[in-house]
């Protein structure tokens, strides 16, 4: 039978028994429709990552020197003993390594923590402090809505001023300028001279609840109690290669002065955006496992149903296959009369999946932080899955029918 | 009664000379020839012997009725010579094709293109129209939808039935539906016309109607073999082949036939 006809049977067949259809289609549908939603978020997240996260948080051709990695997960109790072990990278170690790479190459140098900050009237609260030096404000792209930087002879010096995120001006000084007031962090008073342009959010978290300081301020002391320890070095080129060269020159020096044979291996690590971006795939593939493993559930439960229905249906059409294999329908026929039908039937239930997914992927990130963005080959993988699982589930009751003895089904009432 | 065109029938001395030439291919002229065909039933470790070796030659344009009472093996010899089963020993040719060796497959294929079935029950798709019953056995075929419309139409036509193509079966009545079975039965212009018990589930009246379609099919040359238990409508056929306990019993000309009955009645 021609695979047209097959197919336009199978339609007629759907719609002759539109309830019973749809109930067969649920399993598939709800499976197709969690798939293509949890990927869809996962996508989004990872288009996220890709575009603006790493971007915000790091900044293209930019490498971090730091003692421990701070992008890794899964990090064992022996990994997590041996980075305490590692030394730290001091204020003593920034001009070796920033003398080792070609002057076009931009320094800043940041240590951060969370902690609380107040003013005369208003109660505590946490925010991310950044001690920094260099050009940290170029590298990271940041730039005053209103007020100024921090100056060269403020970072000299230690002065006690810094520059707020959005969110901090938003907290302590919703309705008053801000500029030229007081905020006190660890009961030491800093005058505001400026305040940072909106950054945004990630993943829904303000990245513009932050203070910045100069790394000569009592600020650092806060940040890393041991003095002249900071948390790490960052390093812009102006192009990619620059950047892999200044990566392995920044290596040596580092091994040189931790004092390395070359059997040993690093004892610090330097990082790239790319880290970031391995970090991400690293949580997407765990998603997308976690993200498989319900909508498969959901397609089993469908290819079980498919599969009873389709027996059903084999029972209740004995009658018309004897029919049809008395007016000359082959084995194979009949067989992919029913497995066409089962496919047909569970790709429509893709297919109202693939729209619900669409549809609750739109929801979420309308109603949640969360991006979402429906990932082409989802849509495709939930069409051939669907016509897969119809296939897998029609085989046993297509078969079945297939050998049925014409004499007998024609018998039957 | 229509007025017969009194087609040959093949004597039975042609008969015997056919059936005895085992292994040989009959010539083609003769449609249908088994050759101690015998078809066993294991029931449960009992074998039941329904045909014990049937012995049968019918010619192109035949009009042929098979009688019997039930449990005389009628129904198993008409599944063999419908291709919906295989004889346990025995030659069934149809048509010059040796039959009784073919698979699955190839028996699919000659019900196809070798028989027309007309059930006692009508067998037509519920939910299809009778067009699109009348269908069926092109779209096996594989002949393309255009011709396949185009020669529904007309095998319909052929039974009066034009204007019901579109009908489904519970829109029409016992004789119409039996109609449209007809009209699917010949539309592959089969070698044979094959119908089991064709007026079973028909009161008298729609009965002679659907005998007057046999009748003009035969007439038109269309080679029909019937089986029933009806004497009347067995009546109708130009031939009666008799079957008790799975053998041949008697295999005579109407005319005869009706000539014993009648002799045997009057001795009663």
């Amino acid at each position: 039978m021609p695979f047209v006809e097959a197919i336009r049977l199978a339609l007629s067949q759907i719609r002759a028994h539109k309830l019973k259809s749809f109930f067969t289609l649920l399993g598939v549908t709800i499976g197709v429709m969690f798939l293509i939603a949890v990927v869809a978020v996962i996508n989004g997240m990872g288009r996220y990552m890709e575009e603006e996260f790493a971007g915000k948080l790091m900044g293209v051709n930019t490498f971090t020197l730091r003692h421990r990695p701070y992008f890794e997960m899964n990090t064992t109790d022996e990994e997590w003993r041996s980075y305490a072990r590692r030394p730290r990278i001091f204020l003593h170690d920034v001009e070796p390594v920033v003398k080792a790479l070609p002057p076009d190459v931009m320094w800043a140098i940041e240590s951060r923590d969370n902690i609380p900050v107040s003013t005369k009237d208003m109660r505590p609260r946490d925010v991310e402090a950044f001690a920094v030096d260099g050009s940290f404000f170029e590298i990271r792209n940041l730039n005053v809505a209103t007020g100024r930087l921090i100056a060269p002879h403020e970072f000299a010096s230690g002065s006690k001023v810094v520059v707020i995120g959005q969110d901090v001006k938003q907290r302590f000084f919703p309705t008053t300028e801000a500029l030229g007031r007081e905020l006190r962090i660890g009961g030491v008073p800093y005058r505001i001279i400026g305040v940072m342009e909106e950054q945004g959010s990630v993943f829904g978290l303000s990245v513009d609840k932050f203070v910045v300081g100069p790394m000569n301020s009592p600020l650092a002391r806060l940040l890393n109690r041991r003095f002249g320890v900071i948390d790490g070095i960052i390093l812009k080129s102006s192009s990619m290669q620059g950047m892999r060269d200044g990566m392995e020159r920044v290596r040596q020096v580092m091994r040189g002065r931790h004092k390395l044979r070359p059997a040993q291996p690093d004892n610090f690590s330097i990082e790239t955006t790319e880290s970031a971006l391995t970090f991400w795939a690293k949580i997407e593939n765990i998603l997308v496992m976690a993200g498989i493993v319900l909508p498969a559930l959901g397609l089993v439960v469908g290819a079980i149903v498919i599969m009873n229905i389709m027996l059903v249906a084999v029972a209740q059409r004995t009658r018309e296959i004897g029919i049809r294999k008395s007016l000359g329908a082959r084995r194979r026929d009949i067989l992919s009369q029913f497995l066409v039908e089962a496919a047909t039937l569970s790709t429509i239930g893709a297919v109202f999946g693939i729209l619900f997914g669409i549809g609750l992927a739109a929801l979420v990130a309308k109603v949640s932080p969360m991006p979402a963005s429906v990932a082409p080959w989802s849509v495709v993988t939930s069409v051939i899955l669907g016509a897969g699982v119809g296939i897998i589930s029609g085989m046993y009751p297509a078969a079945r029918a297939a050998r049925l003895d014409p004499i007998v089904a024609l018998r039957q009432e | 009664m229509s007025p017969h065109v009194d087609t040959p029938i093949s004597s039975t001395a042609e008969r015997e000379a056919v059936i005895r030439s085992a292994g040989l291919a009959p010539d083609e002229d003769w449609v249908i020839v088994t050759r101690g065909i015998q078809r066993d039933y294991d029931m449960g470790g009992e074998v039941v012997h329904a045909l014990r070796g049937v012995d049968l030659a019918i010619r192109r344009n035949e009009y042929v009725a098979i009688m019997g009472p039930s449990g005389s093996g009628k129904s198993t010899l008409m599944n063999l010579i419908g291709c919906l089963d295989t004889p346990t020993a025995g030659e069934y040719w149809l048509n010059g094709m040796l039959v009784s060796d073919m698979s699955d497959d190839e028996l699919a294929r000659v019900r196809n293109r070798e028989i027309g079935f007309v059930f006692q029950t009508f067998n037509l798709l519920p939910r299809a129209t009778a067009l699109h019953n009348v269908e069926l056995p092109l779209v096996y075929a594989g002949v393309p939808s255009q011709e396949r419309k185009r020669r529904a139409t007309e095998a319909l036509e052929r039974v009066q039935l034009g204007d019901r193509a579109h009908h489904r079966p519970n829109e029409l009545s016992g004789g119409q539906r039996q109609r449209v079975a007809i009209a699917r039965a010949l539309v592959n212009n089969p070698a044979i016309l094959l119908a089991d018990e064709p007026t079973g589930n028909l009161d008298s009246g729609t009965s002679s109607e659907i005998m007057r379609v046999f009748d003009v099919l035969a007439a038109e040359g269309q080679t029909v073999i019937m089986v029933t238990h009806e004497a009347d409508i067995a009546a109708n056929a130009r031939r009666i082949v008799v079957l008790r306990d799975g053998r041949i019993s008697s295999d005579e000309r109407r005319d005869t036939f009706a000539q014993r009955v009648a002799l045997a009645q009057a001795a009663h």
